[in-house]
């Protein structure tokens, strides 16, 4: 099963259909000595569903999961200062020569990514890092790509595509005019 | 009323006192300094948030442990940091506080931590310096010790999570102490309903009661049932201005030992800002006691130092 192409004309897709093609995508990667890792936040609500869906090859492999919050990593930190709300980083495992598979919810500028790979190495030297997003949205602005997407959606620079969760835990892509639209 | 704290957005700008700081402001220095406990216990003990930016401790006052404290918190965000015992330099030779600080914010310092005997010399400063610059008050004569109130509350919750339902005693020299001047207006912005003051009345300010906390002269009373106890040094010096008959009759009445904290609940915790004077105001097998949480306050006190240095530094760029 591999990503799919979306207009914007079209709906946004269904978050626990495209869960379903990113696990698909990952299965093969859980071996021995292998670890999931989200990003705050959406990263980790779709690790959280990934761990129920992967649960048996999970359990079989013996792979660990933790938590990343890049608050401290980020480069805009000069522009924009510390974020009011961040939470701590939880990598209870060895990073060192593990295979790390990266979760982030929208792929966008690569920048977060950068963050995260520098956070990661910061607790070891893993032995590869394997980015997953579940939508790509283009627009990168780094030399990073997620070698794995459930969905490629292509959006202006002044949309801003948002994994929401909501009281009953499920999860939902919205689209909202970004930031910088509003103030402009 | 213009705050110096905080800047036209409500962002942390200084941090000179608790007094003035809105609780959404404290919470967030609480919650930050969670994120960065992490960090020290990871293989590289290091974050890139302050990476070219440089941290003057500006010490006109000894201090060990604050001193290294905001040393290894500034050098765990990647800060270049200058420590200056003004005692040994230039002051002696005559330059004024201003002329000091002049002359290293043309050096490019970022952050200056201060420490000064005279209470205020932390806002002359920050009044004084341009707007990309921040200044921290690590302690002004009997005023206040912002970090030290702070990481104070921040080990309190670790242990006791529920601030809200709790008694807390602090025992000892209020009079001359900045560190309970901050502990009290840091428990009691944080919804902490009863704080009590326990000392005798040579070392109460007058009016202590004007603060919000229950004043108790007798140490059987004030520690019933309390779930923390805040022991403060008794400082030597004020031992000879008659305020005091002597050190063992003042251990004797105040000095927390295993059969004074029994009185307390089982589960109480016990702080002390250091240094301590054990046989004075506390004793060696409170001290070093299972209730004791006196190093892991050391440990906090980075996190929490990291996290005010974080939240002041970032977001100048426009």
């Amino acid at each position: 099963m591999t990503s799919i192409n979306i207009n914007l004309a079209d709906h946004l897709p269904n978050v626990e259909d495209l869960l379903k093609t990113l696990a698909l995508q990952i299965k093969p990667l859980l071996q021995a000595n292998t670890a999931l890792v989200g990003i705050q936040s959406g990263g980790v609500w779709l690790m959280q569903a990934l761990l129920v869906l992967l649960e048996n090859d999970i359990a079989l492999n013996g792979v660990e999961h933790g938590i990343l919050d890049v608050s401290f990593y980020r480069d805009d930190y000069e522009k924009r200062g510390l974020k009011a709300e961040n939470r701590p980083s939880q990598i209870t495992f060895d990073v060192e020569n593990k295979h790390i598979i990266l979760i982030d919810d929208v792929f966008y500028t690569g920048r977060t990514t950068r963050a995260a790979m520098n956070e990661l190495f910061d607790y070891g030297r893993p032995a590869s890092i394997t980015l997953v997003a579940l939508v790509n949205r283009g627009g990168r602005e780094l030399p990073i790509t997620p070698q794995m997407t459930a969905a490629n959606i292509t959006l202006e620079a002044s949309q801003n595509l948002q994994l929401i969760q909501h009281a009953d835990g499920t999860l939902s892509l919205e689209l909202q005019p970004s930031l910088s639209k509003l103030q402009a | 009323m213009n705050n110096p704290q905080l800047d036209a957005d409500g962002r942390l700008r200084h941090l000179l006192s608790i007094e003035g700081l809105p609780k959404k402001i404290l919470n967030q220095i609480l919650d930050t300094a969670e994120s960065f406990v992490g960090v020290a216990e990871r293989e590289i003990k290091k974050v890139p948030l302050l990476r070219g930016k440089t941290v003057c401790n500006l010490f006109f006052e000894n201090s060990t442990r604050t001193r290294t404290t905001f040393e290894i918190a500034a050098k765990r965000l990647s800060a270049d940091v200058i420590s200056l015992n003004v005692n040994t330099s230039s002051q002696s030779k005559g330059e004024t506080i201003l002329d000091t600080v002049d002359n290293l914010i043309a050096m490019h310092a970022d952050i200056f931590v201060v420490r000064h005997s005279q209470s205020g010399a932390a806002h002359f400063i920050a009044k004084h310096v341009p707007s990309h610059i921040h200044v921290i008050n690590a302690g002004d004569g009997r005023h206040s010790h912002p970090t030290q109130g702070l990481l104070d509350v921040f080990t309190i919750r670790k242990y006791k999570p529920d601030l809200h339902n709790l008694r807390v005693a602090i025992v000892g020299d209020i009079l001359h102490s900045r560190v309970a001047r901050s502990e009290i207006h840091a428990l009691t912005t944080l919804g902490v309903p009863e704080v009590r003051v326990i000392a005798p009345k040579t070392l109460l300010p007058a009016q202590v009661d004007k603060l919000g906390v229950h004043v108790f002269h007798d140490m059987k009373a004030g520690l019933k049932d309390v779930d923390v106890v805040m022991m403060l040094r008794l400082q030597n010096e004020r031992m000879n201005g008659a305020m005091l008959p002597s050190a063992q009759e003042y251990f004797k009445t105040y000095g927390l030992t295993q059969e004074k904290l029994k009185l307390a609940k089982p589960d109480a915790i016990v702080l002390h800002p250091g240094p301590m004077n054990r046989g004075v105001e506390i004793d060696s097998s409170v001290a070093d006691g299972t209730q004791s949480v006196i190093l892991p306050q050391v440990t906090y006190g980075i996190a929490i130092r990291m996290a005010v240095m974080a939240m002041l530094a970032g977001g100048q760029g426009g």
